[in-house]
Parts: C-alpha cells; structure tokens; sequence
C-alpha cells in the first residue's frame, strides 16, 4: 500500500468545473454503463479533470466528479487516494515515470534515475521553470524495451542515459521527440529483424 | 520451432496494418457469421475441445469457465469481460494484441460474448496504456462502422455491443474481482468467492472474465479448429503461446511459440542467447514476477520445459509466459527485494497477512540483500510467507510470497555468504548485532 496525501491548502484552487467540452465527454462516458450505473465511469472522470488541471488533481474536482455522478463525496476521495496514477500534487508540464522494477533495474534504470536525479531533483520535486517533474513507479508493462520511461502519454523505451538525456533536452527546448523504442528496433521484435513472421506466403494477398 | 503459418499473432511487430482493413487481409473477420451459427454449445465444446487454457496467469480451461455462465438467462444479462490490466512485471503480450492487431480481440469478444449470452462486453485496459487504449477504441469504431458490432453483429442476428473502460495505475485490479469493483467505480479490492463471477459478477450479472490473449485466439481456433490447435504442443499444454523474454539476454523480444518448448531453444532461437553464452546463466523466472524463480543447471533450466506442467516440475509456474532472464552478473537477492517492494506498494490493503507482511518481508529482504540480518531470520522470513500464502481473499498474497519462497530455495547460501561476510565486517568495527526492525 501506499499512503497519499491531497496537496496542502495553499496549494488548493477554490473551484474546479469541467470545461464545456469536457462535461460533454464525460456525459458520453456515463453511457457506456447501464442506467443507475454511472459511477462506473468515476475513474475515466477523475482522469479527464486531472488532464484539464494541468496533470495533478485538486480537491475541488473530486468534489466536482462526485456531484456530477452523484456520488457521496469520500467515495471519490477513496478513488483517487488508491489509484496511483493521480498525482495529488502539482506535477511539471512533463510529468517522468521511470519504471524501476526489476525487469527495468536489470537493464539499467539505475542509470535513468541518476539522470532523474541530476536534472530533475528529488522524486516529486517540480523544476524551478515548471517543466519537468520524476517519479518512479512500478512495471509499466514494456518489460523486453527495458529501460523505459513513460512522459505524459508516451512511452520511451530501450533507453540508455544518453538517450534519455537527449529526450528531455529535448522536451525542455519545445522540439517534437519520437516515443517508442530509442534504438534501431522495430517495437517488441528482436533487434537485428524478427525471428518469426518471415513467410511471405502469410501475407499473399495482404497489402503492407 | 512453430511454423509462420501456425502462428495466430500474424502483425505481432506491427509492421502490418493493423486496421480493419489490415485484419481482414489477415484473415480476420472472415465469415463470423458462420462461426456463431455454430450456436453457443458449439462454440463451446470447440474451445473446450482445443484445451485452450487461460492466457493471464492461472491457467483455468478456457472452454470450461464459458461453460459455468447460466444456459438461460434469469432476466439479468450477461457480461463479457476483457481482462487488459496486464501489470505483471515481466509481462508485455496484450500490449502488442491491442496496439498492433486489435481486431482479433474485438472479434474473440463478439464471439466469446455470443458463447456466453453476452449482449455487451467491457475491456479494461491498465490506465497507463493510453495509446493502446486509443487503438483499441479506433479498432471497435472501425467494427461498428462496418456493421461487426452493434445491432445484429456480423450479420448474426446477435446483438452486441463492445465499450473499453481503464484503469488508473493499480496491479490488484488485474485480478478479477478486484478488476469488477474497479469497473463498478469503486477501489480495486478483491471480493470474497463464492459467488463467483459466473454467478454474481458486473453489477451483480453472470459474468466471465478472461485474458486479451485468450480472447484474442478464440476466432483461429474457431476457424482453424480445435484439433489443429490441440496438435500443437504437449497434452494439458496445448497451442500457441505469447513468450516476453525480458532480462540478460542478447535480444530481448516477444515472441510466439508452441507451448512446450524448451527454455534455452525458445532463448538462443529468439532472443539471441543469454548475454555471455549458456553459462553464464544464473536464474530464470519463468512466468511473470509472481512466480518462483528456477536456478541454472541440471536440475533447473537445462530441461525447464515452457507450458504449465513443465514449470510445475520446477516448483515454479508458467503463469503469463514472461521470462525473465537473470546472468551471473546479477545481485539475485537485491533483485528479488525489488520484487518484494513491488508487491508492497500493490498490495490493496484489505486483508492484514497481506498488507502488513507485504512491508515486512521487504524491509528483512533489504537487509539481507546487505547482510545486515540474523541467520535465524531466514527462516523466520520462510514461516511469514507460509503464514501469508493462502490467507488472503485473493491470490495476490500467493503471488507475493511465492518468490520470495523461491529464492530462500535455492539462494540461501548467498545470502548466508553475505551475512557472515557483514558480521565479520562489523565486529571488527565493533558495531552491534542488527536489530529487527518493528513494524511500520
């Protein structure tokens, strides 16, 4: 288990609505589910406000998802202390999830945390400018692209310190950066070309 | 080695379309119509027939969990649940289904769901696969789009519509209860069986939950046959498998296989050997985290067949097929304490073996990974997992204590090495003998 906290006060904005857009997504949401069961759409919600609040989630929107699914309140809060992926404090405009589990730590995330650590600070800590934020987390589930590291959306995998370095230098100076794998790799396949599926009778008929 | 034209994953690598259109040159979605004709028993017995066996960890007979939803409706409806929360460390298969051939899995959940009586299914994808989820979703408006879901799926006259749900970064719910409370909106923790979900599952209907590579292999099966899937592999172990080999190896890939194959074949043949040779092994852990590892050698690896009963020989299981590699370069029992962190940071905390002895063993397995221990505690650590295993809700104590069981098994001489070696270092400076630490 994990204990979390919500942000401190005075980190807390008064109010948090959706934006008009977003209250229409949510709407579409709650439709998924049967009728009366719409507090099955509480999680993607949660999610939606966090993206709309800059990556971390204040308390006013837990308030504001459990009104408009008319949940009791401290069951929202129960939602979003035990789901991981709610940062409960500001995070930078990129947010770094290093993975360190031991599929990742026998590939050399030892060497992304040093990075981490040189360029960012301590786990939590938001860079001085706003951008940049680290935490380490468990297996993020790209265990044969290890090391890897997701930023916001992305996934960057088969990494090294250099690569990594490259990748935030690169986020720090506003430029596009290629997620997935880092090295010459076609996604999971082995490097050097896939073992299996080199049958071109497989795909007779079948356009690339 | 399993034949390309055996193998189901065929744009495993995504260098394929993985579209509609794609699928279709693929041999996807071709004539489901004729499959659901085949009517539910059908359909059933055909899965059954093959000896598919669940694809997420447990290896439950596919065809047979099916078989427990209720014939007749009682008015309730029936669920279809796509289990997408693959979060075990090692583990990197549905990924690839998802991202590089979702029509397989959305196909598989129009079939499974008719099998069941299911007029609707949910996929709950982990939260953190955010691209996946986004080609899985463009995959299922592409079938509706093309009349495969929806009213009259298919041309079947059966109705059915596919939604994907997610998650927020919790392994527990990759179990299925814990998985149905998620998706109820509530935290993931585990539910009492009996009921089962077959009984009372999703809001309180029949429902089954299954594996994205389960689901996803049902339409090959279904067109292919039970028996073609059956002659592949070992009895009790048939078909195809996804294997993750992750680790010290030369060329770590995914990779199909039939079940079955030996380690060091599936190794050197796909993931270009381990890193220094044959040799220089020192453990694998065959199945995903959660299982105990197997040492190098003889008795170990050397003839480590790769399908449940061929793990099972090993006091250890094939779980989700994720190998994971470890060379003699390896701190084994700092590895395993990381292991160990991830199963305290999991753990959901509802049952108190779990959630307390889940930050135990951690913290005695951190010490020891420096020697900073008392050779008695290695067994005392041994007597907490027992006390753990099987007196939780759910199989997630099992999954936690298991490895650590497996490195007592067959490491303990390095981790006596390693205290001795600390109490000969710290009586020459005169320090203490380590004191247990209290719990948190």
């Amino acid at each position: 288990m994990s204990v979390r906290r919500l942000a401190p006060p005075e980190l807390q904005p008064k109010d948090f609505a959706f934006t008009k857009t977003n209250a229409e997504w949510a709407k579409q949401q709650t439709e998924k589910y049967p009728a009366g069961r719409q507090q099955s759409a509480v999680i993607p919600l949660l999610w939606k406000a966090q993206e709309q609040h800059r990556g971390w989630l204040p308390e006013a929107a837990i308030r504001h998802v459990a009104e408009f699914l008319g949940m009791a309140q401290i069951r929202v809060l129960e939602i979003a202390t035990f789901y991981t992926m709610f940062n409960l404090e500001p995070v930078g405009e990129f947010h770094v999830q290093l993975c360190g589990t031991t599929p990742c730590r026998l590939r050399g995330a030892d060497e992304l945390e040093k990075v981490c650590k040189k360029r960012i600070g301590e786990q939590g800590h938001v860079t001085k400018d706003g951008k940049f934020s680290w935490v380490e987390v468990e297996c993020l589930g790209a265990c044969v692209n290890a090391p890897m590291a997701q930023i916001n959306y992305d996934y960057y995998e088969d990494l090294n310190a250099e690569s990594f370095g490259e990748i935030l230098d690169g986020l720090a100076e506003g430029k596009k950066v290629k997620p997935g794998p880092q090295i010459d790799r076609q996604l999971s396949a082995p490097v050097g070309g896939p073992s299996t599926l080199t049958d071109p009778a497989l795909y007779a008929g079948a356009k690339k | 080695m399993l034949a390309d034209k055996d193998r189901i994953f065929r744009n495993l690598y995504g260098v394929r379309d993985p579209g509609l259109k794609g699928a279709r040159a693929r041999g996807a979605w071709d004539d489901t119509k004729a499959i659901l004709a085949k009517g539910r028993d059908g359909i059933v017995n055909e899965v059954k027939a093959s000896g598919l066996r669940g694809r997420g960890g447990a290896g439950f007979p596919t065809g047979l969990k099916w078989s427990f939803m209720p014939k007749q409706s009682d008015g309730r409806p029936h669920y279809l649940v796509v289990n997408a929360d693959e979060s075990e460390p090692g583990t990197c298969k549905d990924r690839e289904i998802m991202r590089n051939d979702p029509h397989l899995l959305v196909e598989g959940c129009l079939i499974a769901g008719f099998a069941m009586g299911a007029n609707a299914g949910y996929i709950y994808v982990r939260g953190e696969f955010i691209r996946e989820r986004e080609a899985l979703q463009a995959a299922i408006d592409e079938a509706y789009d093309a009349k495969l879901l929806g009213k009259n799926a298919a041309g079947s006259g059966w109705d059915f519509d596919l939604y994907v749900h997610h998650g927020a970064g919790a392994y527990i719910c990759g179990e299925e209860t814990a998985l149905l409370e998620s998706l109820e909106g509530k935290k993931g923790q585990p539910r009492l069986k009996p009921p089962f979900p077959a009984n009372v599952g999703l809001y309180g209907c029949p429902t089954t939950v299954n594996n994205v590579e389960s689901i996803a292999a049902v339409p090959e099966i279904m067109r292919r046959g039970a028996a073609w899937f059956a002659a592949i592999g070992r009895p009790n172990n048939t078909g195809t498998k996804l294997f993750c080999i992750s680790g010290h190896v030369e060329k770590p890939c995914n990779v199909e296989e039939a079940m079955g194959i030996p380690l060091r074949e599936l190794v050197e043949k796909h993931a270009g050997g381990v890193r220094g040779g044959w040799d220089n092994l020192l453990a694998v852990i065959p199945g995903g985290s959660s299982m105990p590892l197997i040492p190098a050698g003889a008795t170990g690896c050397d003839d480590l067949l790769m399908d449940f009963d061929g793990c099972a020989k090993h006091k250890s299981a094939l779980g989700t097929a994720a190998v994971i590699v470890m060379d003699k370069s390896t701190d084994i029992v700092r590895a395993m304490t990381r292991i160990s962190y991830f199963y305290k940071h999991e753990s959901c905390g509802q049952c108190t073996p779990c959630r307390e002895g889940m930050g135990w063993m951690w913290r005695v397995l951190t010490r020891m990974s420096e020697g900073r221990a008392q050779k008695k505690e290695i067994d005392m650590l041994f007597e907490v997992t027992k006390q753990i295993e099987g007196h939780t809700i759910c199989a997630f104590g099992d999954g936690a204590a298991w490895p650590v069981q497996g490195l007592l098994r067959h490491f303990r001489p390095e981790i006596e090495r390693r205290i001795d070696e600390y109490t000969a270092r710290s009586s020459s400076l005169d320090a203490r003998d380590p004191v247990p630490q209290a719990a948190e």
